[in-house]
């Protein structure tokens, strides 16, 4: 579905007001990668790193400066128009809808734009009109919506055209925790079922958690990261949390192959590594217990690691 | 007063951040000259004098006229409307700092930056192509003064319309008004000299040609001792009661956003 | 062929529509529109308050002039109006948005903002032309009937074509939107007087560079069977058609290049 070899993008830019110092940023480094159809993956990365600059050369707004990029079987610079009618996208925080027109409108006028037959039209809008429920402001002006009712309509709008493959920028942001919900199921949706192939850049880590099979991580340009999250969370996530619950407040356990990483009164957090089972033996026998729970690696916390520059390890 | 020049800085500060802008701005300036400079030459082919202007005069008001636009701000400015709008007025309000002076601080602030940058090189474009009429260095002083003013009516006349935003929701129509009035009758689109003149006497009387026809007159000479003094103090009046009618218009405004919220 | 035409009365339709909604508030719009418009015209009337004639052209003909230019312009702001934020929208990103759908980035900016309300200003100029006609005495043959009918088109593409590459300043300056002031109501400006009343060089350019000459000016003459001041020759009178297609060409090939440009240096 996309296929990406040492992609590259580097930008001039002009320091000083009118000055010309030229400096050239590598906003995007020899990144290759290839996604298959139906797949749904989350790239990441923080603020600066590159993404944009990516969905742009993928969705042919920007022309690399070197590499090859495929989307569809398409060149995305080369064919813009023609792979805009396969792919959907939309922005977070930009509105592609018509500000003073009701939320209908802007799905007719779009359903012109690309051309849709009009029973494939009415039959994929009375199902996103149910699965996003819809129906109480279809008739209301964009501009008087609120976030969650735009970003649904704004869903709709970029799946009206049933593109193969849809890209998403930050959908959640801002959202309630119903919303987001709401948006991941529905992502969920149009992948498993529909197999539409999915490509959500985020920062919402809760997304990547509970959507994302695989996912790429990007920063300085660079991908560091390109698998599996059970992987990733093999790779760095090799060390767990015992969450133990003493009766009593007590200084730092101090137990073989544990380091305590935190205490609150009677509650302490040991990192470790290895089968839980010993471990928790040692702790039983070491003090009073009343509870515990192993913690599985916070995604957060590894992707802070790999923020931080730790190297995978092999 | 320290308080006064920190917020004066930041005006300046605001507009400098924006040197494409202003090189745009002093590109579209020039070419207004041009043409209104031919347009109203015309005009003197046929006549010497128009309204105490000769052809020097007419063209050396043209181009200060474009040079001023941004100094006096003749078109329109919002900024107060929209924060009443978004609801920050209420914070300024609770502020021990008063609006209005905050706003007069930053416009002083602002105009220099524009009389320097806006307004020179338009002028100096003029000053290359055609005769223009230059003050003598007494007259430079009394200019600069009677701009000064002019700022300040102007200033006093914005946050007037602005604070209609206080009782309509949008204040387009009332601004679209507001800068169309202001243009007539300030000079802009035509020298007040060119005017009728049961017209241009009414023109004189108005706060407006204090925005841009009386600093312009200063510089040109028109006016001398007793008359100069008469016209930098009706500026002054103006100045005041413009103000004064903003102070009322805030107050009230004021009082209506306790009683409704915001 | 017919197809984005009838797209864009669709995107345009729904506007209107929009539009009409706030009776009220759109009719005190079209009505402030029309009023504010007078100014410019009540500049023209000043200045021949003063004159009889401007260069050799009386304020009927000047009138006409006006008129002219005013219509013109009013139905170029009206169809594409939307340019005066093109920077705008370059800054915040949301002329990517356009590049990602199957159509023309122009086309799509154009239609998505229609300003019904801007009529009121062709709807002024349709006054004082009214005036001119009936104050001038113009020998109307076919001829001069088609041209005024093919001038106003005409115009509008010539505005257009100015339009368009003035916005295109946006994708190399950052703020140099306010360039395009100096094309847009610039033109307007000059194409309500006649051409002669300009210096030497600033008319060659608006024959030749910025072919503004060619909205009003050139066919007026021949409307109004008048000796051209200038002397330029006649063929001049009937090119505004030709003027109009060569200037939409150029203006459509620095967009297409500016766009190209957007695209390698960076949204």
């Amino acid at each position: 579905m996309i296929e990406v070899e040492h992609l590259s993008k580097h930008f001039v830019v002009r320091r000083g007001r009118f000055r010309r110092e030229r400096h050239v940023v590598e906003a995007v480094h020899d990144i290759s990668f290839r996604v298959e159809r139906g797949e749904l993956l989350g790239y990441l990365g923080p603020n600066g790193a590159g993404k944009s600059t990516t969905i742009k050369m993928l969705t042919g707004i920007l022309v690399p400066s070197s590499g090859r990029v495929s989307v569809a079987g398409l060149d995305p610079s080369r064919r813009r128009v023609e792979l805009a009618k396969r792919i959907g996208a939309m922005f977070g925080q930009r509105v592609q809808l018509w500000w003073d027109l009701p939320l209908i409108d802007s799905f007719e006028l779009l359903r012109h734009i690309y051309r849709v037959p009009e029973h494939r039209y009415r039959s994929s809008l009375e199902r996103f009109r149910e699965v996003l429920d819809l129906d109480p402001f279809l008739h209301t002006p964009v501009r008087q919506l609120s976030l969650g009712q735009r970003i649904r309509g704004e869903l709709t709008a970029s799946m009206l055209h049933e593109p193969e493959l849809l890209f998403l920028d930050e959908p959640t942001i801002g959202l309630d925790v119903v919303a987001k919900q709401r948006v991941r199921d529905f992502l969920v949706e149009i992948n498993r079922e529909r197999g539409v192939t999915v490509l959500l850049t985020t920062h919402d880590l809760g997304d990547i958690e509970r959507l994302c099979d695989r996912l790429l991580v990007i920063d300085h340009g660079s991908l560091i990261w390109d698998g599996r999250i059970e992987e990733l969370k093999e790779r760095y996530g090799a060390e767990r949390t015992l969450i133990v619950d003493l009766e009593e407040p007590a200084p730092p356990l101090a137990i073989d192959g544990a380091v305590v990483e935190r205490v609150d009164g009677p509650r302490q957090w040991l990192r470790f590594r290895g089968p839980a089972a010993e471990l928790t033996a040692r702790v039983a026998a070491a003090a009073r217990l009343v509870d515990l729970q192993i913690g599985e690696p916070d995604i957060e916390e590894i992707v802070r690691r790999i923020y931080a520059g730790e190297r995978v390890r092999d | 007063m320290r308080l006064d020049w920190e917020i004066a800085k930041r005006g300046w500060r605001r507009y400098a951040a924006y040197p494409w802008a202003t090189a745009a701005g002093v590109f579209t300036n020039s070419i207004f000259g041009f043409l209104q400079a031919y347009i109203l030459l015309a005009v003197f082919n046929h006549r010497s004098d128009v309204g105490g202007y000769d052809a020097a005069d007419t063209v050396t008001y043209v181009w200060l006229a474009q040079a001023l636009i941004m100094t006096v701000y003749i078109f329109g400015w919002q900024e107060l409307a929209l924060r009443i709008r978004d609801g920050s007025i209420a914070t300024d309000l609770s502020r021990p700092l008063d609006p209005q002076r905050y706003w007069l601080a930053f416009d002083l602030g602002r105009a220099p930056y524009h009389l320097l940058f806006r307004g020179v090189l338009p002028f100096i474009v003029g000053a290359l192509v055609f005769q223009l009429n230059y003050p003598s260095p007494l007259e430079v002083v009394a200019f600069l003064l009677s701009l000064a003013l002019a700022v300040v009516v102007s200033l006093g006349f914005r946050f007037l319309y602005n604070s209609a935003a206080f009782w309509l929701l949008d204040i387009r129509g009332v601004m679209t008004v507001a800068i169309t009035v202001n243009l007539f009758l300030s000079g802009m689109v035509m020298p007040l000299s060119f005017f009728p003149d049961w017209l241009r006497s009414v023109a004189h009387a108005l706060p407006f040609a204090a925005i841009l026809q009386t600093p312009v007159d200063v510089w040109l000479g028109k006016h001398h001792g007793a008359g100069l003094a008469g016209v930098l103090a009706l500026q002054l009046v103006w100045a005041a009661v413009l103000l004064g009618l903003g102070r009322v218009a805030l107050r009230a405004g004021a009082r209506r956003l306790v009683v409704q919220g915001g | 062929m017919v197809e984005p035409v009838v797209l864009w009365g669709r995107l345009v339709g729904a506007q209107i529509r929009s539009q009409l909604q706030y009776r009220v508030s759109f009719t005190l719009d079209l009505f402030g529109t029309f009023l504010i418009s007078f100014i410019d015209f009540l500049a023209v009337l000043v200045i021949f308050h003063n004159v009889p004639r401007l260069g050799t052209w009386s304020v009927q003909e000047v009138a006409f002039l006006y008129a002219l230019s005013s219509i013109s312009f009013a139905f170029t702001d009206l169809v594409i109006g939307h340019l005066d934020q093109f920077p705008q929208k370059i800054r915040d990103g949301s002329f990517d948005i356009v590049l990602v759908r199957p159509r023309g980035p122009l086309y799509q900016v154009v239609a998505s903002d229609f300003q019904l309300r801007r009529l009121g200003k062709a709807a002024q100029g349709g006054l004082v032309l009214v005036y001119a006609l009936a104050a001038l005495h113009v020998d109307w043959t076919v001829g001069r009937i088609a041209m005024l009918i093919v001038m106003i088109p005409a115009g509008v593409i010539i505005f257009s074509s100015v339009w368009v590459t003035g916005a295109c300043l946006a994708f190399w300056t950052t703020d140099g939107g306010e360039f395009t002031n100096a094309f847009t109501y610039g033109g307007n400006f000059m194409a309500q007087y006649p051409i002669d009343v300009y210096g030497p060089w600033l008319r060659r350019f608006l024959c030749y560079i910025v072919p503004l000459g060619f909205v009003c000016y050139f066919p007026a003459l021949y409307i109004l069977d008048k000796r051209d001041p200038l002397g330029l020759p006649r063929v001049l009178q009937f090119s505004s058609p030709l003027v109009a297609a060569l200037a939409a060409v150029v203006a459509g090939t620095i967009w297409r290049g500016a766009v190209r440009h957007y695209r390698s240096a960076g949204g």
